[in-house]
């Protein structure tokens, strides 16, 4: 804890003030730590893909992307980002809406959207972004802690979206949206013993959301329960993970030696269960290495939203923040056998240029927030 | 400063925003940005925790639960995967290869990977043809005792095309694989189908009755026939394992991985070469002989007994059978009239006829009642025995009583082969002195060494007949015999070898397919020679051989006078060949018949014999030939017979070598063809 505390004042210490390069304004601290786990991601996403270049190649494209979009995320005006977010939702829903009509189906759910003259997007992702601005938008002016009426408000606008994601269905990406709606409310001040009672509520309605979910969903869920009850089918993907990285060990088995991902046995070895690559063959070693840079770039944009001088910029940053930091938990848990497992990538690690954007965007948000506070 | 941290951190839990909230308008920036810094701090701390569990629970993994993830992924990557032997392969005694293994490719499953058998059958039932036979060893195979993740062929040599629609499926085919292996083949196809046998693939009874260690889920082929099913133990080995690293799929990634010792092979354990007395040249030779007609040539040296030729027609394709023929060849093949799959050089039974009477002779010579000297004078070609009507008839005889082939002793009866002199021989011995004679021959039983289901034939006693037949002997079964017919029955092969033993003067030795192979094999087989025949001294088997080369030689000599055969092969002989004629009947003659061939049915006409050996005073080798309902032996069987021996001897006596000195064992054999037996 006391080292927590002394990172904390650390990064107080005004050691990162913002830099201008070219009139760029960035964070040199979180820039740092992301570029650090984005070129750690790479290295692994070469073993993981059995180097295939071209997976590395296309992946380091959308990493360059999704940087410029952070970099220029990062030079807005976060009124800006005040006075879009409802149009942004409103936008995002109606995507949400059309992409259930006549979204594209892969792999057994309706998520992807082709529209003429734009590259084929999920608009889940939009509100990943969407839910926690716009919900800091409304809260922004109102009394904090939210009363009840606003704290309706503020689920509804989270929920909504949620659901639709989940019709798609895409269960990982509604929690997370739900999640990102959910974490605006937790920073906004909203009483402990609240907080607790809904935990308790969720608790509570698990069982009644059992009849919600598919059957796929199901077969999740009791797999996670008891992976061994079907190793060939639904249980393999969890079984052969924790294979992987239960025999790397400390040390690992050394980049490129990973017999669980080489010869096949891991599926999704390049996306959503890649943890199972670096625990494999960089060991506890790596996977720890890896965990302490996702904590420093937590507790830098944390830090930094705490900097902020408005409402409106300590919510926005402080929840996508936190949505990161929930992308972290969900998928090293799920990878190493705590969590059921739901389609949820590792960030910035995974292969996949959509989230890598979308967590990017996001971070240049945090950095326009803290960049354009008031002195 | 830690203080403040949590003094502000109270602040948070203390914060009391008073009455519902939403009246409240005025608030301070500042107080909302330390109630913000405070929740964010938890919301920290809260984070670092979740960040400790998540590496607590790597740690256990990596750090606890270390040794067995090991152990399991050493096992996910590393399979062992039966590896059948290599069949042995069989040489004749020049090295021309009998039986030989060829490349081809298989389609094999692993059950466990793919889940629904019957669903992953249906997938390649759609890409190549798989008939019931196919589906069925499959099913056996499955259904017996096997080690897990092992491969269980569906299809053997399948076509470069099958081959094409698999690997282009393959991501369907989850658990099926194309493997390369080996298939038998015979190169010398239907020609050396009797004598070498065939495999054919292994049946559920064959599984059962196997030991699983010897016969994994590799082996393919059992031997069935012929040398194959008698050196079935030594040709096929032991079947082993290859350590491999295989992928999820099953796919074999990396065989004998260099730097890693336990992806080493626990070899398997090949099968014995083995080299045969066989000769291909004279086998094609003595096949071209008998050409379309049903029939049997077994050629051996006397000296060693091995078996030179073996031709039995019709014979088979030994190549369809080994990875299984379509339902419509098989039954044609097996159900055949000819009986193609029959070999009649060892299991064809037969009534010798008049090749039976050098022994019949030899018999009464040693029991005392002829001599050299003694004669008859057959005056119209009939015997009676006495007080009864019933006439015997020599071959010569006719319906005009003109039949007789006047004062006959036994070197002539040999080259006339006079039946009267014979039926007087016959009515002279005592009751089963005849057979217990010729038993000596190795008649009715199986003397061979090494030659798989041959037949004993039935050599007929008193004690026999009244088994079998429920009667007892009568003097005219004495008769019968004395010319080879009645109840004896013999095979091709016996008949050779009774030849053999008159070609060695008495000495008797056992036929043998084996001329070399490793030294287990022939201990195996060392079962020991059967004794000199006993009673003929060697004067009367010299004077038996000289009969038997007038049965060739003696010609020119006029009507009545001259070897049965001489006119039909023994013009123009460059060597001495001695040799008996035999025309069997098939089906008895009513006693006011004659028999005339043309009127009977083909299937009831007699069947043509001839034995021989060459050269008379230094036999190097001995043939019977027997042609199925062909008629007169000498006419028909001897030609066949003459052309066996001369391709054997002509190329031998041109090259004007002395002989080398005669010899039973197969061991110097080895040296004296040269052929080196380690490859």
């Amino acid at each position: 804890m006391l080292s927590l505390q002394t990172m904390f004042n650390a990064l107080h210490g005004e050691a990162a003030e913002r830099i201008r390069l070219f009139r760029v304004q960035v964070d040199p601290w979180l820039v740092f730590a992301l570029c650090a786990i984005l070129v750690f991601g790479l290295v692994v996403l070469n073993s993981a893909a059995q180097q295939d270049s071209a997976v590395v190649t296309n992946q380091a494209l959308r990493v360059g992307i999704a940087l410029v979009a952070m970099v220029i995320a990062a030079q807005v005006d976060p009124h800006t980002y005040l006075r879009w977010a409802p149009t942004l939702y409103v936008a995002g829903i109606v995507l949400l809406v059309i992409v259930l009509l006549v979204g594209t189906i892969a792999k057994g759910s309706q998520r992807w959207l082709d529209l003429p003259g734009l590259p084929r997007f999920q608009p889940s992702e939009i509100m990943k972004i969407a839910v926690p601005l716009v919900i800091a938008w409304y809260l922004h002016d109102r009394p904090l802690p939210p009363g009840p009426k606003h704290l309706l408000v503020a689920v509804v606008l989270l929920a909504v979206p949620a659901g639709l994601i989940a019709l798609q269905p895409d269960l990982g990406t509604s929690v997370m949206v739900a999640f990102g709606g959910l974490a605006v409310i937790v920073m906004s001040g909203l009483r402990w013993r609240f907080i607790a009672a809904a935990l308790g509520l969720m608790a509570a309605a698990a069982p009644a959301l059992w009849f919600v979910l598919r059957d796929y969903q199901k077969r999740r869920v009791l797999t996670f329960l008891n992976p061994e009850a079907d190793t060939q089918g639904a249980g393999w993907n969890i079984i052969q993970s924790k294979i992987a990285i239960g025999s790397g060990g400390v040390e690992g088995k050394g980049l490129f030696n990973g017999t669980q991902s080489r010869l096949d046995f891991l599926p999704e070895s390049h996306t959503d269960f890649i943890l199972a690559v670096i625990g494999e063959e960089l060991g506890l070693r790596g996977m720890t290495l890896l965990l302490l840079l996702y904590l420093v770039v937590v507790a830098r944009a944390l830090f930094m939203a705490t900097r902020a001088t408005e409402t409106f910029g300590r919510l926005a940053a402080s929840s996508l923040t936190l949505v990161f930091f929930g992308y972290v938990f969900v998928n090293i848990g799920m990878v190493s056998g705590l969590l059921p497992v739901v389609g949820v990538p590792l960030p910035l690690v995974s292969y996949g240029g959509t989230s890598a954007i979308t967590l990017l965007v996001g971070f240049g948000i945090v950095m326009a927030i803290h960049t354009h506070r008031r002195s | 400063m830690v203080g403040m941290q949590w003094g502000r951190f109270k602040f948070a839990l203390n914060m009391r925003p008073g009455g519902d909230g939403s009246d409240r308008i005025l608030k301070s920036a500042q107080q909302e940005s330390n109630a913000f810094m405070s929740r964010t701090f938890v919301m920290l701390l809260v984070i670092a925790l979740l960040f400790a569990l998540l590496i607590a629970r790597l740690g256990w993994l990596t750090v606890f639960k270390h040794d067995e993830y090991h152990t399991i992924s050493e096992d996910n990557r590393i399979q062992d995967i039966d590896v059948a032997a290599t069949r042995g392969r069989i040489y004749d005694r020049h090295g021309d290869v009998l039986a030989d293994n060829r490349p081809a490719f298989s389609i094999v499953m692993v059950p466990e990977d793919v889940g629904d058998v019957e669903a992953g059958l249906a997938e390649i039932g759609m890409l190549v043809e798989l008939t019931d036979e196919e589906l069925d060893a499959f099913h056996a195979r499955l259904a017996r005792k096997r080690r897990p993740h092992s491969r269980i062929s569906v299809k053997l040599d399948i076509s470069p095309e099958e081959r094409a629609a698999i690997e282009v499926n393959r991501h369907r085919l989850q658990g099926i694989h194309v493997t390369s292996d080996t298939v038998r083949h015979y190169p010398f196809g239907a020609v050396m189908s009797h004598a070498v046998g065939s495999v054919r693939r292994i049946t559920e009874e064959d599984l059962r009755r196997l030991d699983p260690n010897v016969y994994t889920s590799a082996t393919q082929f059992i031997g069935k026939r012929g040398v194959e099913a008698f050196y079935e133990e030594s040709l096929h080995g032991r079947a082993g394992l290859s350590r491999v690293e295989v992928d999820a799929h099953g796919q074999i990634h990396d065989r004998g991985h260099g730097d890693d010792a336990e992806l080493s092979e626990y070899e398997p354990l090949p099968g014995k070469n083995i080299v045969l007395h066989l000769d291909s040249r004279l086998q094609i030779a003595a096949a071209a002989a008998l050409g379309q007609r049903r029939g049997a040539v077994v050629a051996l040296d006397p000296r060693s007994g091995g078996i030179l030729a073996m031709v039995s027609i019709p014979g088979y394709d030994p190549n369809l059978f080994v990875t299984g023929m379509d339902d419509a060849l098989y039954r044609e093949t097996s159900e055949s009239p000819a009986k193609p799959l029959f070999n009649r050089a060892t299991n064809g039974l037969y009534a010798p006829g008049s090749t039976f009477k050098p022994i019949v002779g030899l018999s009464a010579l040693s029991a005392g009642t002829t001599d050299w000297e003694k004669t008859i004078n057959d005056t119209n070609g009939e015997f009676k025995l006495p007080n009864q009507s019933r006439a015997y008839r020599d071959w010569n005889w006719t319906k005009s009583g003109t039949g007789g082939q006047g004062v006959v002793d036994l070197h002539r009866a040999v080259y006339r082969s006079s039946n009267v002199y014979f039926y007087h021989l016959g009515a002279s011995l005592e009751v089963d002195v005849l057979p217990r004679f010729a038993a000596q021959f190795g008649f009715g039983e199986v003397t061979s060494l090494d030659v798989a289901d041959a037949d004993p034939g039935i050599l007929p006693t008193a004690e026999w007949k009244a088994g079998a037949q429920g009667e007892p002997w009568y003097p005219g079964d004495n008769v019968n015999l004395s010319i080879g017919q009645g109840y004896m029955l013999v095979t091709p092969l016996q008949l050779v070898t009774a030849v053999a033993v008159i070609a060695n003067r008495g000495r008797f030795v056992r036929p043998r397919m084996l001329l070399s192979s490793d030294p287990n094999l022939l201990t195996r087989l060392d079962v020991g020679e059967l004794p000199r025949i006993a009673g003929p001294t060697s004067e009367d088997w010299e004077r038996l051989v000289d009969a038997m080369e007038a049965v060739v030689h003696r010609g020119n000599q006029g009507y009545l006078q001259n070897g049965t055969a001489w006119a039909h092969i023994g013009r123009n002989l460059s060597y001495r060949m001695a040799a008996k004629s035999g025309t069997a009947q098939v089906v008895g003659i009513d006693q006011e018949e004659e028999y005339d061939e043309d009127e009977l049915e083909e299937h009831l006409r007699k069947h043509a014999w001839f034995v021989a050996f060459a050269p008379a005073d230094d036999p190097r080798i001995a043939v019977a030939v027997l042609v199925e309902n062909g008629g007169s032996g000498s006419e028909v069987a001897g030609p066949v017979a003459r052309e066996v021996i001369d391709a054997y001897l002509l190329p031998i006596l041109a090259k004007s070598d002395p002989v080398p000195a005669s010899t039973a064992s197969p061991h110097i054999e080895i040296a004296s063809t040269g052929f080196r037996l380690d490859r």
